[in-house]
């Protein structure tokens, strides 16, 4: 078996045993598609509450910063169905000594901690992300061809690497301070702010951080950008797809660090 | 001084508290830390709003600083009244069975969980005013003061209602574990409703009157929005009067479900784990 193939049967296994595991607790697993539903719909109350009293924000109508809302959404489920979980469990893992058990398994121990579990549930809040992208195109009477489809799949690859890339380097954390379970949850307000139109900052400390060191600011603007042309160079789609590289090398930099330094918590 | 002994035990467990929730303290920093980033981006939102309108213009009736300053107000309530642990630790407690103990030794377990809440509070103020402090600071041609001593007094009595009906309200959520598996998906049910009706996202008044006047009703915006209009001075008179009444009532009806749900779960409880 080549390595890929061998790494794709072994995820199909560990999707496999989530989904067995999801069954189990039905009405849990319904409620928390509820929970994460409600969320979002309240993000997207809150735009309109926000839209009640203006006609645009720096210049993005109403029904694109709801397409915007979709499409964060519609990232960050992508993130909760296949690394959120298992990243917050982390430290845990660490505090506990379970680590110690994967490090031994002839997998790469990375994959294995960022994938073990698959959240199977919130594929259908995915989906609702993407329908209430539907909604907004549809209200701005905006038809992207087959090719801006292909760009928008293409930068929502390279705004959930670097999601998973800043998630991991704050799990990461938990390496070097034991208690660290509510860190992986402050991820939640970076979310946040991948949500609000780019030009609603003005230029300054703020917006620099949030493009160049965080670039929560990138992540989702640049897909939806792309779909409503209101990219004008491809500058910023360069941009994205570097920051992208940029996190995973940093964060794969740290976990090797870490792990070097990592002695069990346990015997 | 009889009532000594009885309360000597629980302000023992205040500093048990203390001492327990300092390990958080790093954690502690970074929530505070993390919480101001969405915040500063609702800032920047509302300031591009307000430059996209005349100078001068009114939403609902704020100004942009008049703005500014619910928000630095939302964020100084949070501190000091927001519930972090507490609910899981007390599920937790039920679901191991760690509660047993508090039936059988003289301590009354809602006051317990109480005088850990008031600790929690109290460290996390202390971690987390550094970051509000520098927050306020670079925020601070908006920030306000109380206009009088009286305010400044009714402000504190408001906030240490809405700390009240936070923890009663917390804690009854949390004791659904003796009828539930995972109580998790409530707690955030309920909190997704608190979070948007209780006025931490946009000052309820912004809301078309009827929607506001309908919230009122609810015990959310006593938990937020009633202190922070309190110390901004947006309520006067016989509003305040009645918003007090009604937050003292919610306070009262929060202690009553508590102990009425706390009553119906020890009856089901079956002591797993011993």
């Amino acid at each position: 078996m080549t390595p890929l193939r061998r790494y794709l049967s072994l995820y199909g296994a560990l999707c496999r045993i989530s989904i067995i595991q999801e069954m189990m607790f039905k009405v849990n697993f319904l409620l928390w598609i509820v929970v994460e539903g409600l969320w979002f719909a309240l993000q997207l109350a809150f735009m309109g509450v926000l839209y009640e009293h203006t006609d645009s924000i720096g210049g993005w109508t109403k029904w694109e910063v709801i397409l915007l809302s979709g499409a964060s959404q519609f990232l960050m489920q992508l993130v909760s169905i296949t690394f959120m979980s298992n990243l917050t469990n982390l430290s845990e893992m660490i505090r506990t000594g379970k680590l110690d058990f994967f490090l031994l398994l002839p997998v790469n121990a990375r994959f294995l901690i960022s994938t073990r579990k698959f959240e199977v549930g919130n594929v259908v809040n995915a989906l609702m992300g993407l329908m209430v992208m539907g909604y907004a195109l549809h209200r701005l009477r905006i038809e992207p061809s087959l090719l801006q489809w292909v760009g928008f799949m293409i930068l929502c690859g390279a705004g959930f690497v670097v999601h998973y890339s800043m998630m991991f380097l704050l799990a990461s954390i938990a390496f070097w301070t034991v208690r660290a379970q509510g860190i992986v949850w402050s991820y939640y307000n970076l979310f946040n702010i991948a949500r609000l139109p780019d030009a609603a900052f003005p230029r300054g400390a703020f917006r620099a951080v949030f493009t160049f060191v965080v670039p929560m600011l990138l992540v989702s603007n640049v897909p939806v950008k792309l779909l409503t042309d209101r990219l004008g160079s491809p500058r910023e789609m360069i941009l994205l797809a570097s920051m992208a590289l940029g996190c995973f090398l940093v964060s794969e930099w740290i976990w090797r660090r870490a792990i070097r330094q990592y002695t069990s918590a346990s015997s | 001084m009889i009532a000594r002994p009885g309360m000597s035990k629980y302000l023992h467990v205040f500093a048990i508290g203390i001492q327990n929730t300092l390990v958080y303290r790093v954690n502690f920093l970074f929530r505070a830390m993390f919480g101001l980033v969405p915040l500063m981006g609702t800032l920047y939102v509302w300031r591009t709003i307000y430059a996209g309108k005349a100078p001068g213009s009114l939403i609902g009736d704020y100004t942009l600083q008049g703005m500014i300053s619910y928000y630095l107000l939302v964020t100084i309530v949070d501190a000091l009244t927001a519930v972090a642990e507490d609910d899981w630790q007390i599920a937790a407690d039920i679901k191991e069975g760690a509660i047993s103990q508090f039936l059988l030794k003289p301590m009354d377990y809602l006051t317990y969980r109480l005088c850990l809440y008031f600790s929690g509070r109290t460290v996390y103020t202390a971690v987390a005013i550094l970051p509000v402090a520098l927050f306020t600071l670079y925020l601070r041609d908006s920030f306000v003061s109380p206009s009088s001593v009286g305010t400044a007094m009714l402000f504190t009595a408001s906030v240490v209602q809405a700390a009240l009906l936070q923890f009663f309200l917390a804690y009854t959520m949390a004791l659904l574990a003796f009828w539930v598996l995972d109580v998790s998906t409530f707690i955030f049910i309920q909190f997704a409703f608190e979070y948007i009706c209780s006025g931490h996202l946009f000052p309820l008044d912004i809301l078309p009157p009827a929607v506001a006047r309908a919230l009122q009703l609810t015990p959310y915006p006593y938990l937020c929005y009633f202190p922070a209009a309190v110390y901004l001075g947006r309520i006067q008179g016989g509003e305040l009067m009645l918003g007090f009444a009604i937050q003292s009532a919610w306070v009262v009806a929060g202690y009553g479900l508590a102990r009425w749900v706390w009553a119906r779960g020890i009856r089901r409880y079956s002591a797993a784990g011993g």
